[in-house]
């Protein structure tokens, strides 16, 4: 098998099969980083243009240390220092760093569909790494890859996403990956956040919107949390001290899912909003191996986006493993 | 002169469904009667229309030409060429110009441009306030007397409804139709297309069918209250349609348009390409198949065609950042006999009226195949096969969903004032 697009914008059209595989080519490089030497030589000579849109800080990292670890060069293009501020539109911007030659175009963008709108311009890969409110499909294979790790599988799970559903690109693509394979969505948080419409956007995947915390949470195998995005508070009207008594996720709550649920947060963690301390650093909070998964993932991506057209046999992180590593203990 | 002979006249106002020959002396129609029955005059231009459709010049009555102020979207020059094409003899043009067109100079300019430069009828809308700000009511009377046919504050609704009663009740002393664009601006705020299964799916940010449903009621409430004469423009959803079958029942002066994108898309269709982006938004299914009942059933008094032209530099950017709107002068009538009479649903006779008499009976004025009547007529075909290539529009515009679309009849000659002004070949 291998990847079949050219570009990763979204998790909405890749099936069952595709979504497996781009997890198992993520397995060897989550083994990569528990090397002392992690540097591989696969994509050396290779360039990933990092262009981050909107602010970024820990997928702009992860991607940037993925490219690395790969042993490619990255060029960074960030909001601030960009020349948008100045005019240019979007596609000018991409033309311009293209012409830099780059192997793949990583971006990130405040609006919805802005990658799927550059990749019908550009002729190299272009990676979503998160537009507007559409899908994070980065996030989603590395969230999918830890429930993996963690319940051993990522079938037939009842998971239950909390937040701000509208907003979140985040919650998007989980439902679009998870849901193939047979995971039961139940969505919970203020109704405005959380409209019925989200039931359908994925024709097939039985979803349900809920608006009570103790239904969202009954017998959930997964509990994803989303951050609350503070600048949204209040637009919709709603308080911030409302929304912890309704729908913030502390201890007492948490007991009311399955006895083995895990918390997933995407973050940045606002802590004492959404999720409370002490869940957020509990045992059951997978939050930190979720970004040490999100550089496994974002090498078998742009592994797989830049060399993987073209070449095949020994997955990179087998053939090329680090000589040091032998001896390594972890 | 010109003798169109051999035709399939069709005229709603008269019913009049038969093989017939039209002799036009210059600006008027001078005699209309049975196929083979009027002779050329000696020097007469003849245009033999067998196999073909001839019917009362089309009028538009929406569409945006950009000049004054925004040239480098359209002209009126390049603009009515389109229209035109488009089988259209008449477009009445909405006045969010740059200047906005709120007084008697901008009129007088535009129908000097068009005088000019225009290859149709060019028929302004004047602002009902002042720089269509809704602060203050526009300078109506003197618009009139410089030639417009209705106000508009289109792009957006008259802005309260204090000022639109005001409006209301000066253009009904007028007897100048009001034309709404009917919106709730803080139901829309920030939206990029309808609210909905597909606007969540696609993360764009979506406003509720009820965003023109509140406005018409409001409006239509006024309209009873004033007695003004009101034009729901660019209607899109069903709540809407339901409150003109409500005011047309009551015997209200309530009419409204439909567009062919929104009788022919549906918000399934949109994808992050811009060309998809309009105001009203792409409707729902269900609202669709609303639109298509009232144009049969008669609550639909014209179908426009919103021509939106955007340059590309415009048009050519992140979906949310896009300006509304689309081509529409070409594709008006291939759509309008694709979704509505090839499909069963209008009869052709209904169509043409609502290309012609209909959008006519909103303005107040007149459009049959008479003798005495203007001399404009669109000549169609139902049946020739041709694709929709925007690269070839006159438009300076590029911004259309259905390029590259094959189309089952089309528009085949435009005659202005007994001149043809464009003929596409048979």
């Amino acid at each position: 098998m291998s990847y079949r697009f050219r570009d990763l914008l979204a998790l909405e059209p890749l099936t069952a099969d595709e979504l497996g595989f781009l997890l198992d080519q993520s397995k060897p490089f989550q083994e990569i980083q528990k090397h002392p030497l992690k540097k591989l030589a696969t994509l050396r000579g290779k360039t990933v243009a990092l262009a981050f849109f909107e602010n970024s800080t820990r997928t702009r990292i992860s991607f940037n240390t993925a490219a690395s670890r790969l042993g490619a060069d990255s060029m960074n293009l960030q909001a601030e220092a960009s020349s948008i501020k100045k005019g240019e539109t979007l596609l000018d911007t991409a033309f311009n760093l293209n012409a830099m030659k780059p192997d793949c175009f990583v971006m990130r963008h405040s609006s919805s569909g802005a990658a799927d709108y550059v990749a019908r311009h550009l002729d190299i890969p272009v990676v979503n790494a998160g537009d507007g409110t559409h899908e994070h499909p980065s996030q989603g294979l590395l969230d999918a890859l830890t429930i993996r790790d963690r319940l051993g599988t990522i079938e037939n799970l009842n998971v239950t996403i909390l937040g701000d559903i509208l907003h979140s690109r985040v919650a998007r693509s989980n439902i679009h990956l998870l849901g193939k394979f047979g995971c039961k969505f139940t969505l919970c948080g203020p109704s405005i956040w959380v409209p019925r419409e989200l039931e359908k956007i994925a024709p097939g995947v039985p979803i349900r919107c809920v608006y009570k915390m103790e239904e969202a949470l009954e017998g959930a195998h997964v509990i994803i949390m989303l951050r609350v995005q503070t600048e949204r508070l209040n637009d919709p009207p709603l308080s911030a001290n409302d929304y912890i008594l309704l729908y913030q996720l502390n201890a007492e709550r948490l007991k009311l899912a399955n006895r083995d649920a895990i918390v997933l947060h995407p973050g940045p963690i606002n802590r004492g909003i959404e999720i409370t301390p002490d869940v957020a650093d509990g045992p059951q909070s997978c939050v930190l191996e979720q970004v040490t998964n999100g550089v496994a993932v974002r090498m078998a991506i742009l592994y797989l986006v830049i060399a993987g057209a073209t070449e095949s046999g020994t997955h990179p992180a087998l053939e090329a493993k680090p000589k040091e590593s032998a001896n390594a203990t972890d | 002169m010109l003798l169109i002979k051999n035709g399939r006249v069709l005229d709603p106002v008269s019913k009049t469904d038969a093989a017939m020959d039209v002799l036009l002396d210059g600006e008027r129609i001078k005699e209309v009667g049975p196929a083979g029955e009027i002779g050329a005059p000696a020097g007469a231009q003849v245009f033999d229309a067998k196999g073909l459709i001839v019917a009362p010049g089309f009028i538009d009555l929406h569409a945006h030409l950009r000049e004054p102020g925004q040239e480098s979207s359209e002209t009126i020059e390049t603009g009515t060429k389109a229209a035109a094409r488009g089988g259209f003899t008449a477009v009445c043009c909405m006045p969010n110009t740059k200047p906005v067109n709120d007084n008697a100079s901008v009129t007088r300019f535009i129908l000097d441009r068009a005088k000019a430069t225009g290859s149709v009828r060019v028929w302004p809308i004047g602002a009902a306030s002042l720089g269509s700000k809704g602060e203050a009511i526009s300078e109506i009377a003197g618009m009139k007397e410089a030639g417009i046919v209705a106000v508009s504050d289109d792009g957006k609704p008259i802005a309260t409804a204090k000022l639109a009663r005001q409006v209301m009740d000066y253009c009904r002393s007028l007897d100048l139709p009001v034309i709404e664009h009917s919106e709730d601006v803080s139901l829309a705020a920030g939206a990029v297309m309808r609210e909905g299964v597909s606007s969540t799916r696609l993360g764009l940010r979506g406003m509720p069918a009820v965003t023109e449903a509140v406005c018409v009621a409001r409006d239509v409430q006024l309209a009873e209250l004033t007695g003004a004469r009101l034009h729901v423009a660019h209607l899109s959803a069903k709540a809407s349609l339901d409150q003109v079958r409500w005011a047309k029942s009551r015997g209200l002066r309530v009419t409204c348009e439909v567009t062919p994108h929104h009788f022919t898309l549906i918000d399934e269709d949109v994808t992050y390409d811009s060309r998809f982006k309009m105001n009203p938004p792409l409707a729902a299914r269900e609202d669709r198949a609303a639109l298509l009942e009232g144009l049969a059933d008669g609550t639909v008094d014209a179908i426009a065609t919103d021509h939106a032209p955007h340059e590309p530099a415009l048009k050519e950017v992140e979906f949310d950042r896009a300006p509304f709107g689309i081509l529409g002068f070409e594709t008006a009538l291939a759509l309008a006999l694709e979704q509505l009479v090839h499909s069963g649903k209008v009869s052709l006779m209904r169509m043409v009226e609502l290309f012609t008499s209909g959008p006519a009976r909103v303005l107040g004025i007149q459009r049959q195949i008479a003798a005495g009547q203007p001399a404009d007529l669109t000549v169609f075909s139902a049946d020739r096969a041709w694709t929709y290539s925007v690269d070839e529009s006159p438009s300076k515009s590029r911004n259309s969903p259905f390029d590259r679309r094959k189309f089952k009849g089309g528009p085949v000659a435009t005659i202005v004032a007994g001149c043809t002004s464009n003929r596409i070949g048979t």
